[in-house]
C-alpha cells in the first residue's frame, strides 16, 4: 500500500528539487565563478565590522557594567564596612564576605572599626546587574568600565580583595 | 468584663490592662509599637513614647476624649474606652516626630552595627520616619564600654529604654549597673568599670531594643539575615535551656533566647519568661550541646525574612489543573480536539 504525500509547504519557502540536465553555459561554470569571484572582490571595499581588538577598543556606552572595584576614601582609606548589603542583594549570590575588627594604629587602612577582612566575588556568577553598586551604603562597591580578563583556571575568576581593592595612587 | 474599642475592633479584657497589653490580644496591625515597654519586665514602659495613642472616648461614664495622647503601655482601660491607633492621622504624625527625637543622637551606624536586621529601632524608623534628619549639631558621644568579657556596652546607640536595669534588677540578685547623671548626660553605665558577671546578665542583651547592648561572641562574625535560626534545646541546671541557635553550616554563630512577635521573650506554659543564662548564651557554640527541634519560625515582617518564603499557602486556589485539561475553546477546535467539551465533562473523564 502506498500513501501519498502532499507537498505542502508550512514556511512557504519549501523549493522541489529537479534532476534536470545543465546547460552548456551552465556546465562551462565559468559565469558563476566570475560571480562569486565579483561578491568576494565587492566585499574588500566596503568598510569593515571587525576590530583588532586588544590594540583597538570600541567605545562603551556611559552606563556599561564591567568588573567590580572597592573605593578608598579621600584619606586612602577603605570604605567597606562588610555590612553584608551588596551579598544581600546578589540574585546570583556571588558575592561572599568576612568582616573583621581595626585594631588601633590601622586608621589609615580602613575607615570604620569593622571592615571586610576578606571579600570575593565569583565573576563567573555575577552578571554584571549593578545591585551590589545600589545596595552599598558607603559608596565603596562600584561597578568599573573594564571587562573581566580571560582566565584558564576557574579559580581565577574568583576574585578577592587583591584584585577588587583600588590601587593606592602614593 | 471591660470593653474597650481600638481601631474599631472590640475586645474584653480583665480589668486593669493597658491599652497596649489589650491591642496584642488583638494583633495585627493596630498593634502600638513599644521601644521601652517589656511585657516580662515589671515597671517597665512609659519613657520612648512611642506607643502614645489617641483616646476619642473616655469611657462609657464619662465619654470626653482624652485632651492629649495617651501612652498606652501605662494607661489602664476603662470600659466602654475608644482608642485610635493606626487610624488616627494625629498618632500617625505624633510618632513620626518621635522617632525623628529617637533618632537624633543615634549614630546610624547600622552598616556595622550587630543589631542591624533584628533592631526595633530600625524597623521603626523604617516604618515611621523620614529619610532625612534635620539635627545639625553634633551628636552625644561616648566610648564604648566593656561590661564583663562577653557584653559590649555602646552608650551612642541607646536610647535610654531602662530595659536593661530592670532585667539586673529583677533576674540577678544584685545590680551593678544603672543610669548615671541626668538628661543629655545620662548614659547607662557600670559604678567606677565594674564588670557585670552575673549569670543571667547576658539577658540585657536580649531585651535591649537596639545595638547598645551587643554580644562580644558574636561581635562583627555574620549579619543577622545570613544566619540560619533554629529552636534548640539542652538540659541546663540554672535556666530553662530553650534557645535559638543561629547557624551557618555547621557552625553556631550565636545563641539568643526565644523572641515572639513583639521582640519578647517567650513564655512557657505557666507563664513564666523564659530568659536564658549565660553558660547557653556565651560558651555552648557547637552543634553537638544543642537538640535542634526544627527551624525558628520568625514573623512576617521582619528584614531576616528577606527573600525567604514566608507566604500563608493554604488560601491560594489552583485551578491550573482543570484549565490544562479544558483549555481555551478556539484552541480545542485547532487541534480538533471535540470542541463542545465542557469542564465537568472533561474532568469527569479525567476520574
Amino acid at each position: 500500500m502506498t500513501t501519498e504525500f502532499k507537498s505542502i509547504s508550512l514556511s512557504g519557502r519549501k523549493k522541489d528539487v529537479s534532476n534536470k540536465d545543465m546547460t552548456f553555459m551552465e556546465k562551462l561554470y565559468l559565469p558563476a565563478i566570475a560571480k562569486g569571484m565579483g561578491i568576494t572582490l565587492r566585499h574588500f571595499f566596503k568598510p569593515k565590522v571587525t576590530i583588532q581588538y586588544p590594540e583597538v577598543k570600541r567605545e562603551f556606552s556611559p552606563v556599561y557594567r564591567g568588573r567590580h572595584i572597592l573605593m578608598r576614601d579621600e584619606n586612602g582609606a577603605e570604605r567597606c564596612t562588610a555590612c553584608g548589603l551588596c551579598a544581600l542583594s546578589c540574585p546570583a549570590e556571588a558575592i561572599t564576605m568576612t568582616s573583621g575588627e581595626r585594631k588601633k594604629g590601622e586608621e589609615n587602612l580602613y575607615r570604620e572599626e569593622k571592615y571586610a577582612s576578606t571579600y570575593e566575588i565569583n565573576m563567573l556568577r555575577c552578571i554584571f546587574c549593578g545591585l551590589c553598586e545600589e545596595a552599598c551604603p558607603k559608596e565603596a562597591i562600584f561597578l568599573t568600565q573594564d571587562m573581566p580578563p580571560a582566565d584558564y583556571q576557574r579559580e581565577g575568576f574568583i576574585y578577592g580583595k587583591e584584585k577588587l581593592v583600588m590601587k593606592n595612587e602614593q | 468584663m471591660p470593653k474597650v474599642t481600638i481601631d474599631g475592633v472590640t475586645v474584653e479584657v480583665e480589668p486593669g490592662t493597658t491599652i497596649l497589653n489589650a491591642a496584642r490580644k488583638i494583633g495585627g496591625d493596630l498593634v502600638p509599637p513599644a521601644m521601652c515597654y517589656y511585657s516580662k519586665l515589671q515597671g517597665s514602659g512609659g519613657k520612648c513614647r512611642v506607643c502614645l495613642v489617641e483616646i476619642s472616648k473616655g469611657s462609657d461614664a464619662n465619654p470626653n476624649p482624652m485632651p492629649k495622647l495617651q501612652a498606652s503601655c501605662c494607661t489602664p482601660i476603662m470600659d466602654g474606652m475608644e482608642v485610635k491607633n493606626m487610624t488616627s492621622p494625629k498618632v500617625q504624625d505624633m510618632r513620626k516626630g518621635v522617632v525623628e527625637f529617637l533618632l537624633m543622637n543615634h549614630p546610624l551606624d547600622c552598616p556595622i552595627c550587630d543589631q542591624a536586621g533584628e533592631c526595633d529601632l530600625q524597623n521603626l524608623g523604617y516604618n515611621y520616619g523620614v529619610e532625612g534628619t534635620r539635627y545639625k549639631e553634633e551628636r552625644r558621644t561616648f566610648d564604648k564600654i566593656d561590661i564583663g568579657d562577653k557584653i559590649q556596652l555602646h552608650m551612642t546607640r541607646c536610647i535610654l529604654c531602662y530595659r536593661c536595669t530592670y532585667v539586673a534588677d529583677q533576674l540577678t540578685p544584685k545590680r551593678v549597673h544603672g543610669i548615671m547623671n541626668r538628661g543629655d548626660a545620662a548614659e547607662i553605665s557600670t559604678y567606677i568599670q565594674n564588670a557585670v558577671d552575673n549569670e543571667m546578665s547576658g539577658n540585657m542583651i536580649d531585651v535591649c531594643p537596639v545595638g547598645a547592648l551587643t554580644d562580644k561572641t558574636f561581635r562583627f562574625k555574620s549579619r543577622v539575615w545570613f544566619l540560619k535560626p533554629f529552636d534548640a534545646h539542652r538540659d541546663c541546671k540554672t535556666c530553662c535551656g530553650k534557645t535559638t541557635v543561629w547557624s551557618f553550616g555547621n557552625e553556631i554563630y550565636r545563641v539568643t533566647a526565644r523572641k515572639d512577635v513583639y521582640h519578647e521573650v517567650e513564655s512557657d506554659a505557666n507563664g513564666k519568661p523564659e530568659f536564658i543564662c549565660n553558660e547557653c548564651r556565651f560558651e555552648k557554640k557547637s552543634m553537638n550541646d544543642w537538640t535542634i527541634e526544627g527551624p525558628r519560625k520568625m514573623e512576617g515582617w521582619s528584614v531576616i525574612n528577606q527573600g525567604k518564603y514566608m507566604k500563608n499557602t493554604s488560601r491560594v486556589e489552583i485551578d491550573g489543573d482543570v484549565r490544562l485539561l479544558t483549555g481555551r475553546v478556539e484552541d480545542r477546535k485547532k487541534i480538533s480536539m471535540n470542541g463542545t467539551n465542557t469542564k465537568e465533562q472533561v474532568l469527569s473523564d479525567g476520574k
